[in-house]
């Protein structure tokens, strides 16, 4: 029997876990993945943090490719990536649509007047009531909605040139030609 | 957790088993107060109570919605609330969670193709563990005593019988042998 490789198999096992280890170590746990990618965006129907006598429904996210963003006064991350959606927001391959996630309208209101409105529209969502229905589990978050209205990714944290580079923009483009 | 390089296979083996097992079947401390919510009856209080330890707060994941204090958790804590009280099922409420939320938001992960190595993995290791076992015990039993035979007795009473002279000789037989 040959009992020179035998003494290896501990070894090959215990190399087999770190490398186990090292891969989950490396994967961030916080980042969920949403089982709403591939499926249709949820009906709803919010008023509008800019204007609350309009409505913005899920039907105007059909027709065009759009960046749902999720953000509110009270996350610094928001304000960190909010550069990066005031550049995006020059793009005309797709809309930029927020949503502002248990927020109070005044605030959300005053920090646009500080830094800039990227969005096209805002529903206003204090109540996490169309949060739920997108499983919005923080802020920010962002989905890419083609222009079927189906959610095709969902990024969760910033925004910031490196995701824009590596995934949205090559997302985006495929899309586009999609049609 | 630490599982140590020089420990043999079926140690490492057991100690895997026993760790994935005590994640599969560790149990969830719940501790929140109900007050705020209004029930009809203990038993729908024991339900609501039940469901929401069942549920992972997304936010801090390492808490049930029972015993989170997130701001999300007391969301979700109210919206399986409003839809029990809606007379929604156990089984309604917890699909559409996991229809936003994804299977992560259930504490015991459901049974299908991509968790089969979570569910069965530690009975697969087990089962590793037995046959590297039974093997070990087996292969000690495989060189058997050597039956005695007659040339070996012929050479057993020569070598007895021999005087203390002859000793020395054959000895040296015997290394030879």
């Amino acid at each position: 029997m040959a009992k020179s490789w035998r003494f290896l198999i501990p070894l090959i096992i215990f190399g087999a876990l770190v490398i186990l280890l090292v891969i989950g170590l490396g994967k961030d746990p916080r980042k969920v993945p949403s089982p709403l990618i591939g499926k249709p965006i949820p009906e709803f129907s919010l008023p509008e943090l800019t204007d609350t006598g309009r409505t913005l429904v899920d039907d105007d996210l059909r027709g065009q490719i759009s960046l749902v963003n999720v953000w509110a006064s009270w996350c610094s991350s928001c304000r960190q990536e909010h550069q990066a959606l005031m550049v995006l927001s020059e793009n005309p391959d797709f809309q930029i649509v927020g949503l502002n996630w248990k927020d109070d309208a005044q605030d959300a209101l005053s920090v646009l007047r500080m830094t800039g409105n990227p969005y096209d529209r805002i529903g206003y969502d204090p109540d996490n009531d169309v949060g739920i229905e997108w499983g919005v589990y923080g802020a920010p978050e962002t989905f890419v909605v083609d222009q079927q209205g189906i959610i095709r990714y969902k990024h969760i944290g910033p925004v910031d040139r490196k995701v824009w580079e590596e995934t949205l923009q090559p997302l985006i483009a495929q899309l586009k030609a999609e049609g | 957790m630490m599982t140590r390089p020089t420990l043999p296979l079926l140690p490492t083996a057991l100690l895997l088993a026993s760790l994935l097992s005590g994640l599969l079947f560790g149990g969830v401390a719940a501790a929140y107060t109900l007050e705020e919510f209004e029930f009809d009856s203990p038993a729908q209080q024991e339900q609501f109570r039940e469901l929401i330890g069942k549920l992972r707060c997304l936010v801090c994941q390492n808490e049930s919605l029972a015993g989170s204090q997130a701001e999300l958790a007391q969301d979700l804590r109210n919206e399986v609330y409003e839809m029990m009280r809606a007379g929604q099922s156990e089984d309604a409420i917890l699909d559409f969670l996991v229809a936003r939320y994804g299977d992560f938001v259930l504490y015991d992960p459901p049974l299908k193709p991509s968790t089969y190595l979570l569910w069965f993995g530690p009975f697969v290791l087990i089962g590793i563990g037995a046959v590297v076992v039974i093997r070990t015990l087996l292969s000690k039993k495989t060189t058997p005593d050597q039956p005695v035979t007659e040339a070996d007795r012929a050479r057993i009473d020569e070598l007895l019988n021999a005087d203390q002279t002859a000793d020395q000789t054959a000895d040296r037989t015997a290394d030879r042998d």
